[in-house]
């Protein structure tokens, strides 16, 4: 069985077997960004062991103003070799937790936040699963002082000669499924350049990790095609930008809970999450569209949702209810479509699981199908206006991380209206 | 390839199942030390050794059974005994009757290392600590698995399903019993994180093989190479 003793065998030996030259210990920041250690064979034993101390000072979101060392505690059944390097030189990978000094899990640590809400959940018989759509672009590069060029001309489902583009999603996909993760499907988006991959579902945190290391994968691998890939939620005015549709399903007792008789087979509990989803939402977007730029996607007349709602077919629908192919009825679920690409997979997952449990346990409501409840925030501004008076949020962020994003994020809104903007100028000088 | 069988008397449980689990032997279990129960286990080839607990039944019946091993034309050799604290005064003058023993309380690795080390030494060498099985070869010494030579990256307990499973071959699992045995702690997927689990498995094993490990409609899964259609 899985002691800590025996997982820690399994990995040092693996090192030892595989010549593993590296091993990086990775973790998330606040906003959702990658980090990452690297440690040699020789002190891994220390640090699965006892963990790595480190001044959370330089991370965003982990400052404090009393205490700043924390501790990044490797969760050894994530240990993974990253197949991208060289044989007899490898480089392994494994996430890690973050922990106060004494061992009690540190506020600011999005992963076991997400953990702390899953494990709410659990304790009322409930399983959270998840299924996301994760967008993104391929660039010519990322070189801020121009338009991004994507890399093809392409658009939806387009099968066209081999290009670049697709043979490096294929790679990327078959990447993944080597590091063991499953891709149900990846397609050329409706833009330029634009790619998808669905991920098949699994737990929310096993997920959140998996989409970390899917955004890892894919603009490594565009690196090493000397081309770029960017997550960045609408990089082109004018063109759809970059979503992650999310599928959920909430199981209990080994059965699709979301499974019943109400509206499109769904159960009483899938209503109430529902409910939850779309009261919420408007509270929640800072978390799920996280960046000024998020807000660029949410606009009216592409597929993007601008206000809280749920539908069965309308495209634009923030909670869309998919239709289940006959005999398939366990894939009983319902897709959330308001997050980005660019938000932190973990906080997003809790925001919206509290969300969807708020509604089940305060027996919310259904609102009719179609009916806008309420606009989703327009801006970054407004969207921090509604965060700072939710009570939902606090509980599920916590204090320190709720203060610190409201800080970031006013002050990220403050150096963006600063600006004039080529729009302005275009508009205005010759006219005013 | 053939398994190799080991007698197990009386019984195969908690640390002697696990050490053959982690040795990856077989074990043929007799409930008593009776012969003709003994020799109606006996595969064609002959059992590659034998393990009897000496602790859990009469320590009598337990050295008949021995020295009925000995003098038979086709032994079973190694013999490895488990015997309590209180018991190790008895084997003196009866070492012939044995190849080695353990003292209880029983620790799982000694019990596979001296399991591993006495079928060696009895010239055993395609037992563990490798299981193999169309294409697939672990060796559970290393913790190293591959497939047609392609060595694959697994996590551990991507390992440890898959070496449940390759130990266990041709025998249907429900998701509930191989969460149970191979996870052993509750985790957040519930049973589905057995199916999430299998696939990233079969990922990794490659379309060729992917049938290694077959879904059993509304049970579970089992490991074989037997052609089935996985329905999944």
């Amino acid at each position: 069985m899985a002691s800590m003793k025996s997982q820690a065998e399994y990995v040092l030996r693996t090192v030892e077997e595989r010549g593993v030259r590296f091993v990086q210990l990775w973790f998330t920041d606040v906003l959702g960004r990658h980090k990452a250690f690297h440690v040699t064979p020789a002190e891994l034993e220390d640090a699965l062991d006892q963990g790595m101390t480190f001044d959370g000072s330089a991370i965003d979101g982990f400052s404090r103003i009393q205490e700043s060392d924390v501790l990044a505690r490797p969760d050894l059944s994530t240990f993974q070799l990253l197949p991208w390097y060289d044989e007899g030189a490898g480089v392994a990978r494994v996430f890690c937790d973050i922990t106060n000094i004494d061992g009690t899990p540190f506020e600011g640590c999005p992963r076991q936040q997400l953990r702390h809400v899953l494990d709410g959940a659990r304790a009322e018989g409930y399983t959270f699963f998840v299924a996301p759509e994760i967008e993104y672009f391929y660039f010519e590069d990322l070189d801020p002082s121009r338009e991004p060029r994507p890399i093809d001309r392409g658009s939806y489902f387009d099968l066209g000669a081999d290009d670049v583009a697709s043979q490096l999603r294929r790679r990327t996909v078959l990447m993944l499924e080597e590091m063991g993760i499953g891709v149900e499907h990846a397609q050329h988006e409706d833009a330029p350049g634009q790619h998808e991959i669905d991920l098949r579902y699994t737990d929310a945190i096993t997920m959140a990790d998996t989409v970390m290391t899917v955004r890892h994968v894919v603009k490594e691998l565009a690196r090493q095609s000397g081309v770029s890939a960017s997550f960045m939620p609408k990089p082109l005015a004018n063109t759809p930008g970059s979503g992650m549709h999310t599928h959920l399903s909430l199981w209990r007792d080994e059965r699709n809970a979301f499974i019943g008789d109400g509206p499109y087979g769904l159960s009483e509990l899938a209503t109430k999450f529902i409910a939850g989803l779309v009261h919420h939402a408007p509270e929640i977007t800072a978390v799920t569209n996280q960046w000024v730029n998020s807000y660029k996607r949410l606009v009216p007349g592409d597929e993007a949702p601008v206000a809280a709602g749920w539908a069965r077919f309308n495209a634009a629908a923030l909670v869309r209810v998919p239709s289940v192919k006959p005999g398939r009825i366990d894939s009983t679920r319902i897709e959330y479509r308001s997050p980005d690409s660019a938000a932190n997979p973990y906080l997003a997952f809790a925001v919206i699981l509290a969300a969807g449990l708020s509604g089940v346990r305060g027996d919310y409501e259904l609102p009719k199908e179609g009916e806008q409840a309420a606009p989703l925030p327009e801006s970054l501004a407004q969207a921090v206006d509604l965060m700072a008076h939710s009570k939902l949020l606090l509980e599920t962020m916590g204090e320190h991380q709720v203060e610190w994003f409201l800080r970031n994020k006013r002050a990220e809104w403050d150096a963006y209206r600063a600006q004039v903007t080529p729009f302005e100028l275009e508009r205005y000088l010759p006219l005013l | 390839m053939t398994i190799d069988v080991v007698l197990c008397v009386p019984s195969c449980e908690g640390p002697v199942r696990k050490a053959f689990e982690v040795t990856g032997v077989t074990p043929a279990v007799a409930s008593t030390g009776r012969l003709n129960e003994v020799a109606a286990l006996e595969p064609a080839g002959g059992f590659a050794g034998a393990v009897i607990n000496a602790s859990a039944f009469p320590f009598s019946e337990a050295m008949n059974l021995c020295r009925q091993l000995r003098s038979r034309e086709r032994g079973a050799r190694p013999i490895i005994l488990l015997v309590d604290h209180y018991q190790l005064d008895d084997l003196t003058f009866r070492e012939d009757l044995f190849d080695d023993f353990v003292v209880g309380p029983f620790d799982v690795s000694e019990l596979a290392t001296r399991l591993r080390h006495r079928l060696r030494r009895a010239g055993n060498e395609n037992v563990a600590p490798r299981v193999e099985h169309g294409g697939l070869s672990m060796n559970l010494e290393t913790y190293q698995a591959s497939i047609t030579g392609r060595v694959m990256d697994l996590t551990y307990m991507e390992y440890e399903l898959l070496r449940f499973l390759a130990t266990n071959p041709n025998r249907v699992f429900t998701r509930e019993t191989l969460l149970s045995r191979v996870w052993g702690y509750e985790y957040y997927g519930g049973a589905r994180t057995v199916d999430v689990h299998v696939r990233r498995l079969r990922a990794k094993l490659g379309e060729e093989h992917a049938n290694l490990i077959q879904t059993v409609r509304s049970v579970g899964y089992k490991f074989g190479t037997n052609a089935e259609r996985v329905n999944d």
